[in-house]
């Protein structure tokens, strides 16, 4: 027992030199970006990782920080590991994040109750909690540009649009093969509701987290069921496989549609020549051909400044590291304007993020024109339901397949608000929102 | 010298059979419970959030596995279920009866878990050894699967977790986000310490005897009166009623919310090698093997920064996770029995100490 | 009545009005099982010399990938990379005898199923920091493995696809128990291997080196990891979710016997296809999914049955 004592003693010791060290330097924020480039999603997290930190050490080398202030930031390696996850929060928080991007579905639901308590924003960019979206009720949760129920109404309005409308999905089977997991069990309900709606069958094949590598009775089912569309929500080592598998069963690729997490570069090409045609819904485009990413190139990735393997830079995943990473990035901005101070803390972040708007000429200023759609986030709606496209592996890259179409907002909005209010009242008593937003 | 029971006659058969039958244990027992109840004062929100709690709840975990695999001699490599079954049903019993005090829940929780373990505890009546952890992995992976696909266990939300709501006892919040640090670090030290000590005298007495002799050798006790189905199926409920305690109190005290991958493979490995770190048999071996997994990757990922040295994150973890392996292998190759039977050696020294032997 | 019939009826129904998938299924669990089989042979393979319990084997099948498809990555052409792979299972088998087997001779099984945990993780570290967390993809076609396939047209819309690459896989596994066979029945280590098996103190006394066998036999189990690694990342890719797909060797061996190198394909084979059948034709009752337990479930009921195994060379204790 007495063992116990010393080991207390000698973490205080190391915790109280870890803690009060780092005396940051006058101008500076401080972010923790919880990553994983180990475990079985490194595949997908890697790109993700790299993407985020070379854009803000872009902005630090390019720009001296935003308005000066320069962004203090480091890696916590999460492994996709909860505890691990719950641990690098912590440890954020003695930090004084300005915010925390947990990266994962399960450290997502697992921060999200705490955010409100620590006043830590929590920016779970197009994945966590859908519901967190309704801005009165998760005031320091934000998801945008779209939440899953959003990239799913889009995967169907893009069948019916292919099967020439909404009513042409009458008596089609779509089946629908996911990460056995919360993540990839949030969309079921409004799978379900559209199916109702609109009059198809939706068949499920549900990966368990241990199998991911070993599909081959989801397909076998899926070739015995012949669905005419199969949708992914697959992450990590489990769209590679997906995707061999179903070219191995020679599944139509042309009608096989993943998530935006589904549609890593080194997922479609695990394929072979066979993958093409395989498609994903996006929110940004691929490329390494617009300014900031040439900045990148320049100033960080040719410096040498970076892990990151030149040729990755452009492709899908990074470049939605790159989106994350422009999201804080402007946050932070807005939020100097908003307070007038220069060093803003964790909820000067928040009210940033909360009037988060990236119109058309300020993607042009930061030199993205063209890569995402104009976002806006406000008190209300903390997600946006912004518009998306599909797009189609060619066997090299992802080119893009549709024009921006938006989601079918007017159904998710009511499970949206729904699954809120359910999630207030099951967590009862559920803190209110201190500054009611602006009834429009 | 100054470690030795000399001198300190006992005059009762009840002194005698006193836990800590030395004066100097009983200062340094008193000690330590006098350094843990005040260390909120000197620790950060860290130390206790991150460190603390999941230290004392994953200790207890051990002592649970410690009562299967030490104490019983059975193999098990289910205790991740296990402790997933008591935080699921301390989930429904919460928000089933919310009126009711939630340490009541944590403590009822257990015996669903006790429940679970007696029925995947059945085959060990047959079978043994490396056989039985394949029954449990059995129960590892359905509970798991249990987990994911009974929506009823999750009250049929849509993300699939578990979340802790906020509960009071005596007027002070100890679950839920709002709750401190400290108001849930004492909880959980009260939990755990009155609980290891009704282990410790549980281990003493007739029933933790029996577990020991089927150990030993089943065919003897069996000979002298053991009957190896109540012993072995008891062992399993006790062992799996404390881990889904601990299983109940990682998520209402440390985690806060979770979802089935919480409970994984991984989680009942990283148990079990707190057992044999810390060696089977043994109570304050548990805290030193829950001490050792848990703490020292910790201090690896947080102390190798702070020192200056300037590695990428991932290799951080990485370095962690190979120290750990080769400590783990040198452990069992300097001393298989473990950190408590270094404990002992320690004592004994200590007793004879400064002359070499007495 | 409905659900009787769903589980009693339904399936085979199903079987008979599809052959074509019928075949396909078992196919794919044939296919499977063969992969499980490598990895159990593995275990057998050192479980019978030392009586160590690896559970390192999956591991060692990620490293096995990853070294050979790292190297090819760095330039390495495909054939050097491949004996570069086969060299570096050599000294891992020889670092693991000197410093983790040996100084552990004569301790309880739970110790060195331990120590090779301890293994598992020190290895997990090591692949990473070498070889970087991103799957990489199996280099196939360089090591002329075929790909393609082939397609048999059945009835009217019937089909089975035959994958190449399964074929050589199931080849390939044949050709190594084949081999594994003659080592052990015919060479004069192989026999040695064997005397180890029955009796280490025995052994010993006829100058047989125990440190010297173990080093072989935990080659011989790097090399069924190599090839189990490059048949598995043809399938899928070579990462680290690999290692936990090498815990479906555990049912196996239970089925098998922990001794028996027939048992591990056998056992093997009837975890694969069983496995498969059953998600494919009941697992739909219950929601899908339950492959991942469905092994263990298949292992505990034959367990009540017969525990040494079907080709168990000694029955286990029992109580």
């Amino acid at each position: 027992m007495r063992m116990r004592t010393l080991l207390a003693g000698s973490v205080l010791v190391g915790l109280a030199a870890s803690f009060a060290a780092p005396a940051l330097a006058e101008d500076s924020v401080y972010i923790q970006l919880p990553t994983y480039r180990t475990g079985p999603y490194a595949g997908s997290g890697i790109h993700i990782a790299n993407g985020m930190s070379d854009y803000l050490a872009m902005i630090n080398e390019r720009d001296g920080g935003v308005n000066g202030v320069k962004i203090a930031f480091d890696e916590c390696e999460t492994g996709y590991d909860t505890q691990k996850g719950v641990e690098c929060y912590e440890q954020a928080k003695a930090k004084n994040t300005l915010v925390f991007n947990p990266w994962s579905t399960g450290i997502t639901l697992q921060v999200i109750p705490k955010s409100s308590v620590d006043k830590i924003p929590v920016l779970s960019m197009a994945y966590g909690l859908s519901a967190a979206a309704d801005g009165n009720t998760f005031p320091w949760v934000f998801n945008p540009p779209d939440t899953y129920w959003d990239g799913l109404s889009a995967i169907i309005k893009y069948i019916g649009d292919q099967e020439g409308g909404m009513e042409g999905l009458k008596g089609k089977k779509i089946g629908y093969i996911f990460l056995d997991a919360g993540y990839g069990r949030e969309p079921i309900p409004l799978l379900d509701n559209l199916a109702q709606k609109y009059g198809f069958e939706v068949l499920q094949y549900p990966v368990p987290g241990k199998e991911m590598q070993n599909q081959s009775s989801q397909w076998l089912s899926i070739r015995r069921d012949r669905p005419d569309y199969v949708v992914m929500w697959g992450w990590g080592a489990m769209n590679p496989t997906a995707v061999k598998e179903a070219v191995k069963n020679r599944f139509d690729m042309s009608k096989f549609i993943g998530v935006w997490w589904a549609g890593g570069d080194e997922d479609a090409r695990a394929g072979g020549a066979g993958a093409k045609g395989y498609k994903s819904v996006s929110f940004n485009n691929v490329g390494a051909d617009y300014p900031a990413l040439q900045d990148i190139k320049k100033l960080v990735v040719d410096a040498g400044k970076s892990h990151t393997p030149a040729n990755t830079v452009g492709e899908n995943l990074y470049n939605r590291g790159v989106v994350n990473a422009v999201y804080m990035v402007e946050a932070i901005r807005i939020a100097q304007e908003m307070t007038g101070k220069k060093v803003i803390n964790a909820e000067d972040m928040r009210v940033g993020l909360e009037n988060l708007k990236i119109d058309e000429a300020r993607l042009e200023a930061i030199g993205l024109k063209g890569m995402i759609a104009p976002i806006e986030i406000t008190c209300a709606n903390h997600s946006g339901h912004h518009s998306l496209f599909i797009q189609e592996w060619d066997g090299e890259k992802w080119t893009p397949a549709t024009d921006w179409f938006s989601p079918m907002t007017e159904e998710v909005t009511p499970i949206l608000m729904q699954a809120s209010k359910d999630y207030a009242t099951s967590n009862a008593p559920w803190p209110t929102r201190e500054d009611a937003c602006p009834a429009n | 010298m100054f470690y030795r029971e000399a001198g300190q006659y006992k005059t009762s058969y009840a002194a005698d059979q006193q836990i800590f039958p030395i004066r100097q244990d009983r200062i340094g027992i008193a000690v330590i419970l006098v350094i843990a109840l005040l260390l909120p004062l000197a620790a950060s929100e860290f130390m206790l959030s991150a460190i603390a709690i999941p230290f004392l709840v994953l200790a207890l975990a051990t002592i649970g596995l410690n009562i299967l695999t030490g104490y019983a001699g059975q193999l098990s490599l289910g205790t991740g279920a296990f402790m997933g079954v008591g935080a699921y049903s301390c989930y429904k019993l919460v928000t089933i009866f919310p009126e009711v005090n939630v340490i009541v829940h944590i403590l009822l929780s257990g015996t669903f878990a006790a429940a679970a373990g007696v029925v995947f505890g059945l085959p060990s009546l047959r079978i043994k050894g490396l056989y039985l952890a394949v029954t449990t992995l059995a129960a590892q992976f359905f509970l798991e699967w249990c987990f994911i696909r009974i929506p009823w266990l999750y009250n049929y939300n849509s993300s699939g977790a578990i979340e802790v709501p906020g509960r009071e006892v005596f007027g002070t919040l100890i679950t839920g986000p709002a709750a401190s640090g400290t108001a849930r670090y004492y909880v959980v030290l009260a939990i755990v310490v009155v609980m290891t000590l009704l282990i410790k005298n549980l281990i003493r007495g007739r029933v933790g005897r029996q577990w020991m002799m089927i150990r030993d050798m089943d065919i003897a006790a069996e000979l002298m009166g053991v009957r190896p189905l109540i012993a072995k199926l008891s062992a399993f409920a006790v062992s799996s009623y404390v881990c889904g305690v601990a299983g109940a109190m990682f998520v209402f005290f440390y985690l806060g919310a979770s979802e089935p991958a919480v409970f994984s493979i991984t989680l009942s490995f990283q148990v079990l090698f707190m057992a044999i770190i810390g060696g089977l048999g043994s109570l304050v071996g548990s805290f030193f093997g829950a001490a050792f997994i848990w703490i020292l990757p910790i201090l690896l990922r947080v102390g190798l920064p702070a020192l200056g040295v300037d590695v990428a994150a991932e290799t951080v973890f990485q370095v962690a996770q190979m120290v750990i392996g080769a400590l783990i292998i040198f452990f069992l190759i300097v001393e298989p029995h473990g950190l408590a039977r270094l404990w002992a050696i320690g004592k004994e020294k200590l007793r004879v100490w400064p002359f070499p032997y007495a | 009545m409905d659900m009787l019939y769903n589980i009693l009826i339904d399936p085979f129904v199903q079987m008979v009005d599809a052959p074509d998938f019928l075949i396909q299924v078992v196919w794919e669990g044939f296919v499977a099982g063969v992969l499980y089989a490598l990895i159990a042979l593995g275990f057998v393979l050192i479980y019978k010399a030392s009586g160590v319990f690896n559970f390192a084997q999956g591991i060692m099948v990620v490293f096995a990938g990853l070294s050979l498809v790292g190297l090819h990555e760095k330039g390495v052409p495909a054939w050097l990379a491949l004996i570069l792979a086969i060299g570096i299972m050599a000294i891992l088998a020889v670092c693991i005898e000197k410093f983790v087997m040996r100084p552990l001779v004569g301790q309880p099984d739970i110790i060195l199923l331990m120590a090779t945990i301890g293994m598992t993780y020190f290895l997990i570290g090591l692949g990473e920091v070498i070889f970087g967390g991103e799957p990489k993809q199996m280099i196939t076609s360089e090591l002329g493995l075929p790909t393609g396939s082939t397609a048999f047209e059945m009835g009217e819309r019937g089909l089975v696809i035959l994958q190449h690459i399964d074929i050589a896989a199931a080849v390939i596994a044949l050709l190594m128990v084949g081999g594994l066979a003659v080592f052990f029945n015919r060479t004069r280590i192989g026999r040695a291997l064997r005397a180890v098996a029955d009796d280490h103190t025995a052994a010993l006394s006829v100058g047989i080196s125990l440190n010297q066998i173990w080093a072989i036999v935990w080659f011989a189990a790097g090399i069924v990891a190599l090839a189990t690694g490059i048949m598995w990342g043809a399938r899928s890719d070579v990462s680290f979710a690999l290692e936990i797909v090498a815990l479906k060797a555990l049912p196996v061996l239970i089925l098998g016997g922990f001794t028996s190198i027939p048992g591990a394909i056998i056992g093997g084979l009837i975890i694969g296809i069983g496995e498969k059948i059953g998600e494919i034709y009941w697992g739909s009752l219950v929601g899908g999914g339950i492959e991942s337990w469905l092994a263990y479930v298949i292992a505990l009921i034959f367990l009540l049955f017969r525990p040494q195994g079907l080709f168990g060379e000694k029955i286990i204790e029992r109580i």
